[in-house]
Parts: structure tokens; C-alpha cells; sequence
């Protein structure tokens, strides 16, 4: 027969927030558990369509509200690299007498468990979301390309929503290629979704670009954050030596308002929080408590026993902003800062720069027992700094794996395009991934049967 | 029935003593062509200014709900026209209906409005069982259209002999979704939400506190219902929820400020309205006369006692945390001047082109009746408030050499007179416009007396499919035009009444 597209054949995984006809989708929460939806989001529709096997759902954080992919009701995702050779060789050997297992290091979030799976040469490509680096941060910690298209570009038609206003679906693979393909999969106008732009889009195969000395990469200064790990500074630092010496322009610019995208983000993404999880009664669907007294106490102990203590405390505080007394001190002067932060982008894309390059994380995935030391508001405060402004600007942005850090653990870096400028961002991400050749995971377990395999796999392309 | 001109101004006259639900009130003046009243009092007490708005739902007449597919149809099985979107799915989006925006611009243009090019959605926030999303997507920011006008008229007194015209200022119009329904089952303890209704277009008409009592709201909503109708932008029948009315009620002494206002709910049809805003009027009247002060309530109308009584559940005010929604960009409206050139007109409204379509509103056809016909203005406004009974007239007229300022006399008086009686629309009328414009040409042609006629059109009536001359024949109804056979009738009259001949001859 003939081939149903260009994905025939090929396995996905899909992140559990997704809308999947016939399949449970839980968004990680009691309030979906057993949910069965009725329908396909457009964007899995369309892999279908193309031919591409759903291998299964992958674990977040509840309702992709987290930084580690460790808030699910299913529990914490692994980082694969966490049984790796290359993490293995690094760390300090335990005693004898303490688990073995107890070092294993997080994914980063929210999609946790879309990043494990392409990593994990589980399947060769994933769905995730991205609202303030939930695509990237994973990809960052986990050693795979992590793509954040632009906002309208693909269709949020059944993914369940966290900030209308940001979310968009994102593509996690193994290389630079494979997700432009995915890409071209579903990209383009759905009238299903009014957010969605009505321009033709026409899906393009990247060239081997060669030549990057008419390339400008802005290097922002504002990106240089408290708590960047020296290492990871170091390694941006050469990125850019990289470029330079390419013979590519690198200038130093600054996107000034930076600093204050974390909270406007706070108060935008709680207020739609709020306003999104409203549906959320116990009365269509989903999980109904067994509080019968009256409507309202229904709903609230449905709403209580559904939702984690991050849901909620999103919930509160966005419902606190959205109050006529502070809807204006809070909501309208957050768009109005959000207004200044993409303003920053424009300026800067205007001066000539074409793509921007930035850390994506902080630092290497932290080890599960470190960072459940902190709750999941610090963390994400912490986390969301260097991918939450491309949300609130609405740009491409994509995550490529680097290098190793010291502890033998993924460390990525992201550029940021203009505005419907994928081809030429992934122009620029492909060009910079064969420059930096990232190694391959090296899993014990898999390695012993499947070496054969991987010899073959060493691009990590199935064109 | 007529809507009587009211009294801008109220006393509190009714008999000391008498109790009751519905205390009368002595209407002293006509109020001006605005509904405000020349402040000076026709009793003793001092003069209330009653002061009246509206808030107006009108359901969409489109086939499709104003987010989602789903379709649009009153009494269906319950939750049968609920799409993915409605039941509030997760990851469902809503896509905006063209025709339900087609609806408002034509209602924004027929009532005067300023149509704007751009216009904002946003959530409206409350948990209730028929509101499946925790939220009603509607237009609080910016509205579709703003500042329009309705003129309306009134008869100044019971024999619908003057009309006097009033107008009340449209403040907007705004797209925003219905609720489903619940039904509370007290019995069993439990509710029943059914949401075929979740979701379908309605349009909000907010009409200033320009008017002064029932019969002038009255009057406007059934001006507003004849338009919408005639637009057919809503199908505006009351009884089928397809048009709903709050009234917001208020009084003041004259020169003072706008007293506190109640808002009164669950009004199923114009005459309740009308008995509702009355009766609200007089109650507070009567509350801030006795000492008493008024709560910015909601109130319910009950129609069995005819009075409104607060609405339970209320506590405190709701804070429906408005936020933009952020699926839907803005609604961007287009005219001629500013349509762009290579644009898919699937994907576009154009206010002008739908303006040049607009039909003959209710005044304008009321305004041809009478140019066309010579009937009073009076006259057009009846013809046009029964359903049909215009093209019933009209095809007498066309049937008949009858003059139509005669003919009306006998649409509005008798035709008209005997459907109420028998609770009959047009449409189901035994007498059709055939039969009464041969009627009619019989008694034009002077075969029988107007006497006559009356007698074959109650015999009409029994609908037995007997013509109007047969009748005439059978009960020997036609006049005798036979001078010589009048003479006889006559002398055989007086001949049988002897002894009173010889009295009237001698005076």
C-alpha cells in the first residue's frame, strides 16, 4: 500500500493533557482520573492522520502546572540520564546501605514525561505543551531538542488549557530535523481554533546551512541571571566564541524588562487558572465527590478532592487578582508589562539581530530529594526565568542539547527566532547542533541487547 | 389589549384602610414624549417620579449555537443539542457564529445604534449547575453596538383615538451565550440540568430608564418584539423563553436623585410586565411612605398573587470577575470603505451590505399602510400586532371594490373582535379573506343592509363552508329594492296595527 504520510510507522508519544478519542486523559489530576475523552486534539489528529503510532500517554505535572514534572498524581517522571553511563561514571558511590535509586535526577517540566520518552529512544518523537518553557526545560534536562513554536502557528484544539493566552503544543526529538518535520506536520490555520493564524503554511525541509557569516545572534544580557551556574554560563559563552568564529555577528543587546516577566506571568497565568479550572465541577465529567448535600458543597469538595495544592493555590490567587478591586492594579497592569516584554523582542529583531541565543536552564537537572526541598511556586520562580519571556512575547523558541555538565547530566541551550521564522530558527538550531554534537545516552540496560541497533541510530533521524 | 398612555406622575390616593396586594394609584398627567413628568402634583401628597428600564434577551434565530455546531430548537429531548464545547469539554474552543453576528448588526442598525467595527469578548465568572464552563462568554468591555433609539406609541386613552410617540435611548447591544436550564426536583432531592439551551446566541438590548410605567415598557418591548420578528433576527416569542425582559425599577420625588432600584425577574408576558412594573412601582411608593427604605434587591413576579417578592439567595454582591477571553480575538466589523480588497467574504462581515438589506421596519410599513390605504395610524398599529392579520386586510382589500378605510372597520371590529373572543389567531380564522371580501362586495353592491351583513358573518362564523350568498338566500337577508314591494310590506304593517295608526294620527 502506500504510506498515509510522512510519519507512517512512526511511534509518539503524546503528554497526558492532551485530548486522545477512546483514551484516558488525566492531566495528572484526580480531577481526570479515568476521564475518558471523546475526542482528538486536531494536533494528534493530524499525526494520526499521517500515520504515526500513538505508543502511549506521558506523566506531568497536574494540569502542566510545574517545573520538575514531579506534582502528577502518578507520581515523579525519571530523567533517563539518570541511569546513564555518562551520570553513573560522575557521581560520588553511594554506600552500600543507602538505595541506589535515591540519586536519580528529575526531568524538568512540565513535560516530564514526553522529554523521558524521546530520550529514552522510547519513540522517536513527542508532544509536549509550552506555556513558560514546559517544552524546553524538560528538553533541556533530558538531552533532546525541545521545540516551542510560535503562538498561532499550531492548533491548541484539545489541549487542555493552562494560560490560553501562551500555551501552545510543543515538539520534543531527538535532533534538529525530525522536528521540523513533526512540524510540518501540524502547523497551519484550524477553524476549530480562532487563535490560530489563517496564512498558509507550507511545510519546509531544512537546508544544510554552511555559511553563517550573514547570521546576527543577539546574546541578551538580561539572560545572564542570578543562579546561572558557571557552568552553563561558560558553556553559552562558547556558543557564542562558536558563532563568532564562523565568522557570524554576535552583539550583546538587552531585552530590559526581563526581570519582570516572572511575575507578570504570576498573575496572568494564575488569573486564567482560575477562570479555566471553573469548568471543573464534578457535573459533566471528571471526578465527582460523593458530597451530596448541596450544589455548592458538591462543588467544592469535588474541586477539593480533585485538584493538588498547586491547582488550588493557582486558583485562589487568580480569583484574588481577577477581583473588580484588583482587577486593575493586577490584570490590566500585567498585560501592560507583558506588552513592554514583547516590545523588547521587537525592538531588538528590528535593530537586525536574527536570532537570539540564550541558556535554557539554570542549571542540570537537580536531584528528586534537592528540589522536592523547595515547593513548586519557588521552584517554577526559579525555573521559568529564561524561557517564560519568549511565552509572553509569543516567539519560537527551541532548546538544543549542548554538552555534558561536569555530573555527566544534558545541558541545553536555546535560540529565540522572530515570529513565524521556524524554518529560519531551525536553520540556524540545525547548523548549531552538528557543530556541538551532542552524545548519545548511554543506558546500560539497553546498550548490553541493543547495541547494534544504536550504531544504526546514531543520528537519531528516521528520514 | 391598548396600551394606555400613564401618568409620568403618581400619588399615593388609593383608600386609606384597604389593604391588598395592589394598592391603586391616581394617575394625574400624560408624560412627555421622553416618559419624564412636569413635576407638579394633581393631590395633596407630594408626586412620585417612577423611573423604568429594561434589559432585554433576545434568543437568536440561527441554526447553529453562537460557539459550537450544535444546533438551535426549542423542546427537544433534553441534553440532545449539546456539542463537546457546550458541555464545556476540556480543550474545547469556541469558533464564533457569523450568522449570530449578522443578527446583532441588523438589530444594532434597526434600533438607531452605532454598529462598532470592533468589538471585545470576555468571561463572566459564577458557579451555578447550568453553566457548565464556571463561565458565560459575553461582551462586557466592548459591545457589538451602543447608543440607539427605539420609537415607540402609546394611546392616550381607551379608544385608541390618540397616539402619542415616545422614544426610549437603546445604551447597547451584546453578544453573549445562554444557560442551560435546571429544574429542581424538591421531592427527590435532586436537580435536573438539561443543556440544549447552554451556549445558544443572545443578543442583550438594554434600554435606558427612560420610561415611567408598565404600559410604556409594555409597549416598548412589544415594539422591539415586532421588529426582531419582522428582522428576523429573533423569533421573540415570550412564551417559548425566546424573549426575556428585567425591568429595573426605581422612584423619586421630582428634583431629587434616582432612588435605589430593584431589578424584577421572571416576567413571562407583556401584560405580566406591564402588572409587574406597576405593582413594583407602587410598592415602593408605598415602602419609602411609610418610612421604609428600599434594597437593591432582585425580585421575582409572582403572576398568581401579581406581585413581586424577593428573590431568594442573594447574599451579598457577586464579583463576576470579568476577564478578557482569550480564544476569541477581537470581532472586527467591516463597511464598504473599509473592506479589504483580496478578503474571503466567508470570512467577513460587511455592516453596509447588510444595512441595504435590512426589510421595511414596523414603522415604515405602519407608515405605508396608512399612505397606501388611508387608514388611520391607529389602525396600522393593530394591523401589524396580529400576526397575519396585515396580509389578511390587504387580500380583502385586493378581493373587494370595497374602500379599505371601510373594509378596516370590519377586519378590526369584527374579524378581530371574534378571534380574541374565541382565542384564535388569524391563521386559524373559519372565515377566510375570501369569504369576507365577497361579504363585504355584496353589502358594497347595496344587496343587503349592513344589519345583514353582520347577521351572514355570525352565521359565517359556524364555519358550516356555506358562501355568504347562500346565506343571504337562505335566511332572505337581501334587500328589496322593489319600490312597489316596500309599499306593500309597509301597508300590510299598518294594516295590521290598527289601533296604533289611529294614535299616532292623532298625535
Amino acid at each position: 500500500g502506500q504510506p498515509l504520510g510522512v510519519l507512517d510507522g512512526i511511534p509518539i508519544a503524546v503528554k497526558d493533557n492532551f485530548n486522545t478519542a477512546g483514551i484516558e486523559t488525566t492531566c495528572a489530576s484526580n480531577m481526570l482520573k479515568g476521564y475518558i475523552s471523546p475526542y482528538n486534539a486536531t494536533v494528534v489528529q493530524k499525526l494520526l492522520d499521517q500515520g504515526a503510532v500513538l505508543l502511549g500517554k506521558t506523566n506531568l505535572d497536574e494540569f502542566a502546572m510545574g517545573s520538575g514534572s514531579t506534582d502528577g498524581v502518578f507520581g515523579p517522571v525519571r530523567n533517563p540520564w539518570s541511569y546513564s553511563r555518562q551520570y553513573k561514571e560522575k557521581s560520588v558511590p553511594k554506600p552500600h546501605s543507602q538505595d541506589e535509586e535515591s540519586d536519580w535526577v528529575i526531568t524538568g517540566g512540565s513535560s516530564g514525561g514526553s522529554a523521558a520518552a524521546v530520550a529514552s529512544y522510547t519513540c522517536f518523537a513527542a508532544l509536549g505543551s509550552d506555556t513558560g518553557g514546559s517544552t524546553r526545560n524538560p528538553a533541556a534536562h533530558c538531552g533532546v531538542v525541545g521545540l516551542k513554536p510560535t503562538y498561532g502557528l499550531i492548533s491548541r484544539h484539545g489541549l487542555i488549557p493552562l494560560v490560553n493566552s501562551m500555551d501552545v503544543p510543543g515538539i520534543l526529538t531527538r535532533c534538529v530535523d525530525d522536528a521540523a518535520v513533526v512540524l510540518g506536520s501540524l502547523a497551519g490555520h484550524d477553524p476549530k481554533d480562532s487563535t490560530t493564524i489563517q496564512d498558509d503554511f507550507k511545510p519546509f525541509e531544512l537546508p544544510n546551512l554552511t555559511d553563517v557569516s550573514k547570521l546576527s545572534i543577539g546574546i541578551p544580557k538580561e539572560y545572564h541571571a542570578p543562579g546561572l551556574s558557571s557552568e552553563i554560563l561558560a558553556l553559552w559563552s562558547k556558543a557564542a566564541d562558536l558563532f563568532k568564529n564562523a565568522g557570524a555577528k554576535v552583539i550583546e543587546v538587552s531585552l530590559p524588562h526581563t526581570s519582570y516577566s516572572i511575575v507578570c506571568y504570576h498573575v496572568l497565568c494564575t488569573a486564567e487558572v482560575a477562570s479555566n479550572m471553573a469548568r471543573f465541577d464534578g457535573l459533566e465529567y471528571g471526578h465527582r465527590s460523593d458530597m451530596n448535600k448541596s450544589t455548592e458543597s458538591m462543588y467544592a469538595a469535588t474541586r477539593r478532592e480533585g485538584f493538588n495544592d498547586v491547582v488550588r493555590g493557582r486558583i485562589l490567587s487568580g480569583n484574588y487578582f481577577l477581583l473588580k478591586q484588583n482587577y486593575e492594579n493586577y490584570f490590566i497592569k500585567a498585560q501592560k508589562v507583558r506588552r513592554l516584554i514583547a516590545n523588547d523582542f521587537v525592538k531588538v529583531f528590528r535593530s537586525g539581530v536574527d536570532i537570539l541565543l540564550t541558556p535554557t536552564t539554570l542549571s542540570d537537572a537537580a536531584p528528586y530529594m534537592e528540589f522536592i526541598k523547595e515547593d513548586n511556586r519557588t521552584r517554577s520562580t526559579q525555573d521559568d526565568i529564561l524561557t517564560q519571556a519568549a511565552n509572553m512575547a509569543g516567539l519560537p523558541a527551541i532548546n538544543v542539547p549542548t554538552a555534558l555538565s561536569e555530573r555527566g547530566l544534558p545541558i541545553g541551550l536555546q535560540f529565540i527566532g522572530r515570529s513565524f521564522q521556524e524554518k529560519q530558527l531551525l536553520t540556524v538550531a540545525k547548523w548549531f547542533e552538528k557543530q556541538v554534537k551532542f552524545p548519545m545516552i548511554q543506558l546500560e540496560e539497553v546498550k548490553r541487547h541493543e547495541h547494534n541497533v544504536f550504531q544504526h541510530q546514531k543520528s537519531a533521524s528516521f528520514t | 389589549a391598548a396600551a394606555r398612555g400613564c401618568g409620568g406622575v403618581w400619588c399615593r390616593a388609593w383608600q386609606r384602610g384597604t389593604g391588598g396586594p395592589a394598592p391603586r394609584g391616581h394617575r394625574a398627567i400624560a408624560c412627555n414624549a421622553r416618559g419624564g413628568a412636569p413635576p407638579f402634583p394633581a393631590c395633596n401628597l407630594a408626586p412620585w417620579v417612577p423611573v423604568v428600564g429594561l434589559e432585554i434577551h433576545a434568543q437568536i434565530s440561527s441554526n447553529s449555537k453562537l460557539f459550537s455546531g450544535s444546533q438551535v430548537q426549542f423542546a427537544a429531548p433534553p441534553n440532545s443539542l449539546v456539542s463537546f464545547f457546550d458541555a464545556s469539554l476540556p480543550g474545547t474552543l469556541p469558533v464564533l457564529n457569523r450568522r449570530c453576528v449578522e443578527a446583532a448588526v441588523m438589530t444594532g442598525l434597526a434600533l438607531n445604534c452605532s454598529i462598532n467595527k470592533k468589538s471585545l469578548f470576555d468571561r463572566k465568572h459564577y458557579f451555578y449547575a447550568d453553566l457548565p464552563a464556571g463561565y458565560q462568554i459575553t461582551q462586557q468591555r466592548v459591545p457589538i453596538a451602543v447608543n440607539g433609539s427605539l420609537s415607540y406609541s402609546l394611546c392616550t386613552d381607551n379608544k385608541m383615538s390618540q397616539m402619542v410617540t415616545k422614544t426610549v435611548r437603546i445604551k447597547q447591544i451584546q453578544l453573549e451565550q445562554d444557560s442551560g436550564k435546571s429544574l429542581h426536583d424538591d421531592t427527590r432531592s435532586q436537580t435536573l440540568v438539561d443543556l440544549n439551551r447552554a451556549g445558544v446566541g443572545l443578543m442583550e438590548v438594554v434600554m435606558e430608564p427612560d420610561m415611567c410605567c408598565g404600559e410604556e415598557a409594555a409597549a416598548a418591548v412589544r415594539e422591539l418584539q415586532l421588529i426582531l420578528q419582522t428582522l428576523g433576527s429573533s423569533k421573540a416569542v415570550m412564551a417559548e423563553g425566546q424573549l426575556r425582559v428585567d425591568a429595573n425599577v426605581s422612584v423619586h420625588h421630582p428634583g431629587e436623585p434616582y432612588g435605589v432600584r430593584t431589578e424584577v425577574k421572571n416576567i413571562n408576558s407583556i401584560r405580566f410586565l406591564a402588572k409587574a412594573i406597576d405593582y413594583e412601582i407602587q410598592r415602593q411608593i408605598e415602602e419609602l411612605e411609610n418610612g421604609g427604605t428600599i434594597l437593591n434587591e432582585t425580585r421575582a413576579f409572582d403572576s398568581k398573587l401579581g406581585c413581586t417578592v424577593p428573590m431568594r439567595d442573594k447574599e451579598g454582591k457577586q464579583d463576576y470577575r470579568f476577564m478578557p477571553e482569550p480564544n476569541l480575538p477581537p470581532l472586527i466589523l467591516y463597511d464598504a470603505k473599509s473592506l479589504p480588497a483580496n478578503v474571503n467574504h466567508q470570512q467577513v462581515v460587511n455592516i453596509d451590505w447588510i444595512h441595504e438589506r435590512l426589510p421595511d421596519l414596523p414603522r415604515v410599513k405602519r407608515e405605508k399602510l396608512v399612505e397606501q390605504y388611508g387608514i388611520l395610524p391607529e389602525h396600522s398599529f393593530t394591523l401589524l400586532n396580529e400576526d397575519g392579520l396585515t396580509e389578511f386586510f390587504e387580500n380583502v382589500v385586493k378581493q373587494t371594490q370595497m374602500k379599505p378605510r371601510k373594509v378596516i372597520g370590519w377586519i378590526l371590529n369584527d374579524l378581530l373582535s371574534y378571534l380574541k373572543e374565541h382565542s384564535l389567531t388569524v391563521k386559524e380564522s373559519p372565515v377566510s379573506s375570501s369569504l369576507l371580501a365577497d361579504l363585504l362586495n355584496l353589502l358594497e353592491k347595496k344587496e343587503i343592509s349592513s344589519t345583514a351583513a353582520k347577521q351572514v358573518l355570525a352565521e359565517l362564523w359556524k364555519g358550516k363552508g356555506k358562501t355568504p350568498l347562500q346565506i343571504v338566500k337562505e335566511k332572505k337577508l337581501e334587500l328589496i329594492q322593489d319600490q312597489k314591494e316596500l309599499e306593500q310590506i309597509c301597508q300590510a304593517v299598518i294594516d295590521g296595527q290598527e289601533n296604533e295608526v289611529i294614535m299616532v294620527v292623532l298625535g
